[in-house]
């Protein structure tokens, strides 16, 4: 048998992308994946939004505690400390 | 550590704010509202300060602190009846990163439009992130916010959720393909 290689299409190449990014596709696959998108605008441009996306989800600031809710447990931690 | 268990209140005040957005993120993921949740992150709290003095350090503190979340909330789910669906996991049913008629033939109809990069930096674009985040199933509300928000490894992500690698790579793939086309929504004016 020789081996063919398996082109992967565009459909196929965007449930991949967090794969890739997390370095978890075998290496042929990595391939596969590379060989596509090196000449693919519309994919590269996914991939780019899908890093865009990741890096501003990293600038939101968690929610801050409500003022109450916030007292309650510093009361929780005096307790605590004093008993 | 030690600050804490002198009881210094600035110390433990800083851990809540650092810690209790994403707590309650979490314990979305077990039980059933947000005010079950809510007392689920209280009484870790105090578990937390109770437990302090036992403390280790064999983990860090805040894989510990959420491995306390994780084993309060699962009991509590427990008791309410609640165990969490396959879906939740990311198994069952697939959910496509992108809309099956964006393809023709399995390319691209038309490529995804750039992003014009004065409106994507803009304020308004973090609020759409936060607000498709929040509208997430809350096992990919859980993943994203730790992974993205807080910058968590994956393999903390998998200890603090008790995830497969697998399960956690799904999640993380589908809140973050919703996202995307939250801001593509927003972003694109006739996407």
């Amino acid at each position: 048998m020789t081996e063919t290689v398996i082109e992967i299409s565009c459909q196929e190449l965007v449930e991949l992308v967090t794969d890739y990014l997390e370095g978890a596709l075998p290496p042929e696959e990595r391939a596969r994946f590379e060989a596509h998108i090196e000449p693919c605008d519309g994919c590269r441009t996914y991939l780019e939004q899908i890093r865009k996306t990741i890096e501003l989800a990293g600038r939101l600031t968690p929610k801050q505690l409500e003022p109450a809710a916030e007292a309650a447990l510093l009361g929780a931690f005096r307790d605590w400390h004093s008993r | 550590m030690e600050a804490l268990r002198a009881g210094d209140e600035r110390v433990f005040e800083q851990l809540v704010r650092m810690y209790q957005g994403t707590l309650l993120r979490v314990a979305q993921m077990y039980v059933s509202s947000r005010a079950v949740a809510e007392e689920v992150v209280q009484e870790t709290w105090l578990a937390v300060l109770n437990g302090i003095d036992r403390f280790e350090g064999r983990s860090s503190l805040k894989t510990w602190i959420f491995r306390i979340l994780a084993n309060r909330a699962k009991t509590r789910a427990q008791r309410e009846g609640r165990t969490i669906p396959f879906s939740a996991l990311g198994e069952g049913d697939p959910e496509p990163a992108v809309e099956p008629d964006r393809f023709d033939r399995g390319h691209w109809a038309a490529f995804p439009a750039d992003w014009p990069e004065a409106r994507l930096l803009g304020d308004e674009t973090l609020r759409v992130i936060d607000g498709a985040i929040a509208s997430l199933p809350a096992t990919q509300r859980a993943v994203i916010t730790l992974r993205d928000v807080q910058g968590w490894s994956a393999e903390e992500v998998r200890n603090a959720l008790e995830l497969s690698e697998t399960n956690q790579r799904v999640l993380l793939h589908r809140a973050r393909s919703k996202v995307r086309g939250a801001l593509e929504e927003y972003l694109v004016e006739d996407a």
